[in-house]
């Protein structure tokens, strides 16, 4: 493993940060983990709980086989081992937010096991290789509800629309050193998630939260005692508390204290943390199995299902686009970062592919040169202008297929694009009657070489003198004498052919 | 293995029942009572015996991912979910502030 | 106005569909029978309006020529655990005075569906914990039996005593019961009537109040065994509501019901001649031998070898389960809501429950608490669940050798209310004979055998192989028909 060149510069010297991080991701179903009730968001208040989730006397949970389904295409997808028997445990705590008085996690035998996840250099952001983060285990569980302070003087007020919502609790090891790599996990965990499908990795939403634990040490030394900083909603958030936290710490013991072991919440308006007061006392969670629920026990068809169904994930993508496509380095990571992103490309390519009549990895770089930088400087420059329900991957795949043949220049190309996205309509059409076109018909390009020929009598004779250089020239007069419009293959074709004789 | 007095008062802070000095006082030699009681089980050997896990033989059943697929335990039933609340205000339910 | 007070399910079922009499005749007489036995204690809440709405509907189907169901135009009494729609739903305990879910348990309602009618919410031992309905927040159920020549009020059992001094004193023809450590057995036993605990897993727990989950489950109590086959046909069958319910068809008990046990044999634990137990149980337990004998079953000996550890284990593992199922009773939702002056949300929490719950609830939420918090769930807990596993297996051992198993309920007949409270844990021997059945998660029925020389009655108790509730019927039955027992508690209320 690389080591991590961020440190805290103390009095007493370099401090190195130790950092693990527990995600909580909803599940995306349809339903909740053990009701019927929908996981739709914003909705009324109390207006998706079922009688279950509000924990009504002998109410039973009945857990939702899409919300295991997507735990265990998720541990596949992190490399994990797949526990084929699991269970249920409820972790025992009482707080408004949880109706039951427990939670139903996985404490015992979570569903999913040992895996890990792979972050890439970045020199820029500080990751001067690439590093494997390993997974502790997956485990699904119950979402809390949501209390309001502000709505009343005296009360708080429960809502319970989240309540009973699935969520996977991902628990990395202690193996980040720096908020580089903290926000580098998170971002390709989400980015993991949303390949799968997952967790629609919504962090506004609070679809994904993070639980971040932070400890300093001397490089070398023992883990230090470590904090716990809840539901951090963001990445940026989550490299802020890893700042503060860890020089916090690191005040802390170059003052001579010690640093609690505790639960803090993170204030995003001041980007610090504070001793969170609500769950001072809820160490003791007695955790058992729910006897409500017997042990979950995956069968093999179940869990091949699962496999089958797992798409390509980003570093098999990113390597197929550098190997297979030849695109670079660069490029692969770009497309493959977002599920969006790749999905569009991958579109494109091949209606791109298709319209030229070759393979998909003959046109790769150029449909990748296109889709990253410019179509994007297009859309760019017109603004509020572009209309990007114009933007069919058939059409941007007809103006580049046009490029391929040497129809219309690159220049043309955008312009082709710019009027695509703002009235709409066929490139083709568009080419053609407004008169973007590049012309390859060798009558009207030798007529104007001829011309050119003819008046310069003394370049061409230093040209076949073996002054070469000079044949740039001849392509400039010519594709000016064209008006920016000639096929400059076929240019360059024809002036070879009548200089050179 | 019996419980003091403070344990007890922790046990029952931990399990959220407020205990006055008298209540306690009772309730220590009546718990102790019962753990000597069940004391007992530490004769057996148990090595190499699993804890129970399924009293009948049975695996867990899953349902399906519809929402509202059975009536009972359906959402949108706010009226039904807060009718017996005792301090319900304009949907949610209301609890004496909490400072986090 | 003819009184059909002494008439049980099947009577009243077949003479309802028979036209021999109207299901609202037979309301009628019951809710009166009810009311003019307020003394008993048995209903915490009537619901004359409720039978008298479930007969008339069966009349009216009978009118009709339709099919009247299982229970058609029988009107019963509801163990106030199942929840009711509309009608309070407590578990005896104040927590959840005057709680009115807005939805129907199953069990209650697949006996709606079969056409029973509802007298009342019987009371019982508070969130069921109890053997001898002492814990109920509304008062103690009298037994209707007395012992002879005296006038002390009697224990009915526990935690189903409302129900089984309701069907003992013929104010209600069965009624539901739930058995978590032998609470419908052991209740049955001391009024002497009938009760079978199901397979775990045959009756939903949906819409019943938990005290403990790996535990509980319902079954009827009755005057007859061909009463609880009816009754527990129209009560059991899967429910996608609940996780752990069997998937399995309902059998068809009632029609398979004999008492020919011709090769069929009949274990005898010899752990269960325990010290303590009182000598005309040892004297039935002889009889009932004998009884089974003569309907043709070969008598063996088998071993429960883990039998003593089994209480200790259960007083382990139902208050760990009933420590978490009762952390929901905290004054947010629903229920009994304290809170002191300036009371923050914790304080409101610890209020609520300390006059929400009873001493023996409390006793039970602590005790739980307490094996399952850090450093002590290996040592209690885990441990338990390990001799739980050793006492299942120790059935599965003797079911390799015999059909059913014969033994005691209880160690010794009723006592008078308020003669055990001195120490919980000589409450708890009551149910020695019948927590390992439900440890091990078997159908068990307790069936009258005899009167004591106090003239109270005394049980016998039959376990089965798991789902395997006719073969536990029909031995009942076998004895039923042997034992003549005919006892009636003389009416006093
Ligand atoms: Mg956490
Ligand atoms: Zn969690």
């Amino acid at each position: 493993m690389s080591e991590s060149t961020y440190r805290i510069q103390g009095a007493t010297g370099e401090w190195e940060v130790v950092i693990g991080l527990e995600v909580h991701a909803q599940v995306t179903s349809n339903a909740k983990l053990f009701s019927g009730a929908s996981t739709a968001f914003g909705a009324e208040p109390n207006t998706q709980v079922s009688l279950v989730d509000a924990a009504m006397p002998g109410m039973l949970p009945v857990p939702n086989r899409e919300c295991i389904r997507q735990a265990v295409r998720t541990g596949m997808a992190i490399e994990a081992q797949i526990n084929k028997w699991s269970r249920f445990d409820r972790k025992n705590y009482f707080y408004a937010d949880l109706p039951q008085g427990y939670q139903i996690s996985q404490l015992y035998h979570p569903i999913v096991g040992e895996g890990a996840l792979h972050i890439e250099a970045d020199e820029k952001a500080g990751i001067p290789q690439d590093k494997t983060i390993g997974i502790e285990r997956i485990h699904v569980e119950q979402d809390a509800g949501k209390l309001m302070h502000d709505q009343h003087p005296t009360m708080s007020y429960v809502d319970l629309n989240r309540t009973g919502i699935a969520l996977m609790e991902i628990v990395s090891k202690p193996d980040m050193r720096s908020p580089a790599e903290a926000g580098a996990y998170v971002r390709k965990l989400r980015s993991i998630l949303r390949y799968v499908g997952s967790c629609d990795g919504n962090m506004e939403e609070g679809s994904m939260r993070a639980d971040v634990n932070v400890s300093v040490r001397k490089p070398g030394e023992e883990f230090g005692t470590r904090t716990e900083t809840k539901n951090v909603n963001s990445v940026r958030f989550v490299m802020q508390v890893i700042e503060y936290e860890a020089n916090r710490q690191v005040d802390v013991l170059e003052n001579g204290g010690t640093v609690d072991q505790e639960t803090r919440l993170f204030d995003p308006g001041t980007g610090t943390t504070r001793t969170m007061r609500s769950k001072e006392d809820a160490h003791d969670y007695r955790y058992f199995p729910d006897p409500d629920l017997l042990p979950l026990e995956l069968d093999d068809s179940f869990i091949e299902e699962c496999r089958a169904s797992l798409p390509e994930l980003p570093d098999a993508k990113r390597a197929r686009y550098e190997n297979e496509l030849g695109l670079t380095p660069y490029n692969a990571r770009e497309l493959t970062a977002e599920v969006e992103t790749f999905g569009r490309f991958e579109t494109l390519l091949a209606a791109a592919a298709a319209k030229i009549g070759k393979p998909e990895a003959k046109v790769a770089t150029q449909v990748a040169n296109w889709a990253l930088s410019v179509a994007p400087g297009v859309v760019k420059s017109l603004g509020d202008e572009a209309n990007m329900a114009n933007a069919t991957a058939e059409r941007q795949a007809s103006i580049l297929a046009m490029q391929d043949k040497g129809e219309i220049s690159g220049g043309q190309a955008k312009e082709i694009y710019e009027i695509v996205l703002k009235e709409g309509g066929e490139p083709e059409a568009i080419a053609d009657e407004r008169g973007l076109k590049q012309v390859s018909d060798t009558g009207a390009i030798e007529a104007k070489i001829d011309e050119i020929i003819a008046a310069n009598e003394d370049k061409v004779a230093e040209y076949r003198g073996g002054k070469e250089k000079l044949f740039g020239f001849f392509v400039g007069q010519t594709m000016k004498a064209m008006q920016g419009k000639a096929n400059p293959a076929v240019v360059n074709q024809l002036l070879k052919a009548k200089l050179d004789n | 293995m019996s419980v003091t007095r403070e344990e007890v008062a922790k046990i029952a802070s931990l399990a959220r029942i407020k205990m006055g000095d008298e209540e306690l006082d009772r309730m220590v030699p009546e718990l102790n009572n019962i753990l000597d009681w069940v004391e007992q089980l530490g004769e057996v050997d148990t090595s190499g015996v699993e804890p129970m896990t399924a009293v009948i033989p049975n695996s867990l059943r899953l349902r399906d991912d519809v929402v509202d697929a059975i009536p009972e335990t359906s959402g949108g039933r706010r009226e039904d979910v807060l009718a017996n609340a005792p301090a319900a205000e304009h949907g949610f339910f209301g609890v004496p502030k909490v400072i986090e | 106005m003819t009184d059909f007070t002494n008439l049980g399910v099947k009577e009243i079922r077949d003479g309802v569909a028979g036209g021999d009499f109207t299901a609202r005749e037979v309301a009628e007489s019951f809710n009166a029978a009810v009311a003019a036995a307020a003394e008993l204690n048995a209903f915490i809440v009537t619901t004359p309006d409720h039978a008298l709405a479930a007969a008339d509907a069966t009349d009216a189907k009978r009118a009709k020529g339709e099919d009247l169901g299982k229970m058609g135009g029988v009107p019963i009494g509801m163990k106030d655990l199942f929840a009711t729609k509309g009608v309070q739903t407590t578990a005896a305990s104040h927590i959840l005075e005057g709680f009115k879910p807005e939805y129907e348990s199953t069990v209650s309602q697949k006996l709606w569906d079969a056409g029973a009618g509802m007298l009342g919410k019987l009371n019982l031992d508070q969130f069921a914990m109890g053997s001898s309905n002492e814990t109920s927040y509304f008062g103690n159920v009298n037994s209707p039996w007395k012992k002879d020549g005296t006038n002390a009020a009697m224990s009915p059992g526990g935690s189903s005593g409302g129900s089984s001094s309701a069907v003992a004193a013929r104010i209600a023809p069965a009624a539901t019961g739930t058995d978590t450590g032998g609470s419908i057995r052991q209740p049955a036993a001391f009024t002497g009537i009938c009760g079978i605990k199901p397979t775990y897993g045959r009756c939903s727990r949906w819409g019943v109040v938990a005290f403990a989950s790996s535990l509980d489950q319902a079954g009827p109590m009755a005057r007859s065994v061909e009463d609880c086959a009816i009754m527990l046909e129209a009560m059991a069958g899967f429910d996608p509501k609940d996780a752990t319910s069997l998937q399995m068809d309902v059998p068809d008990w009632e029609t398979a019901l004999s008492s020919d046990l011709k090769g069929k044999k009949v274990g005898i634990p010899k752990e269960y001649r325990m010290e303590g137990t009182d000598q005309a149980i040892l004297d039935s337990w002889e009889q009932g031998k004998a009884m089974l004998r003569d309907a043709g079953a070969e008598i063996v000996d088998v071993s429960l070898p883990h039998t003593k550890y089994a209480l200790p284990a259960y007083y382990i593992i139902a208050p760990a389960e009933a420590s978490s199922n009762l952390a929901r009773y905290d004054g947010v939702r629903y229920g009994l809501r304290v809170l002191p002056e300036g009371a923050g949300l914790q304080d409101m929490y610890a209020a609520t429950r300390a006059a929400g719950f009873g001493d023996e609830v409390k006793r039970r939420v602590l005790i739980g608490t307490y094996v399952l918090s850090a450093g002590f769930y290996d040592a209690y807990y885990t441990q338990a669940q390990k001799i739980r596993t050793l006492v299942a297996q120790d059935f599965e051992k003797a079911f390799a050798t015999c059909d059913v198993i014969l033994a005691p309920t209880t160690p010794t007949a009723s006592f008078p209310l308020g003669s055990l409270n001195e120490d919980p844990l000589t409450m708890y021997l009551n149910d020695v004979f019948a927590v390992p059945a439900s440890l091990a998660g078997l159908p068990a029925m307790s069936v009258p055998a005899m009167v004591n020389s106090d003239g109270l009655p005394l049980g016998l108790q039959l376990v089965g192989k798991p789902f395997d509730e006719q073969g536990v019927l029909n031995a009942g039955l076998a004895i039923q028909q042997r034992a003549g027992f005919d006892a009636q508690p003389e009416k006093w209320w």
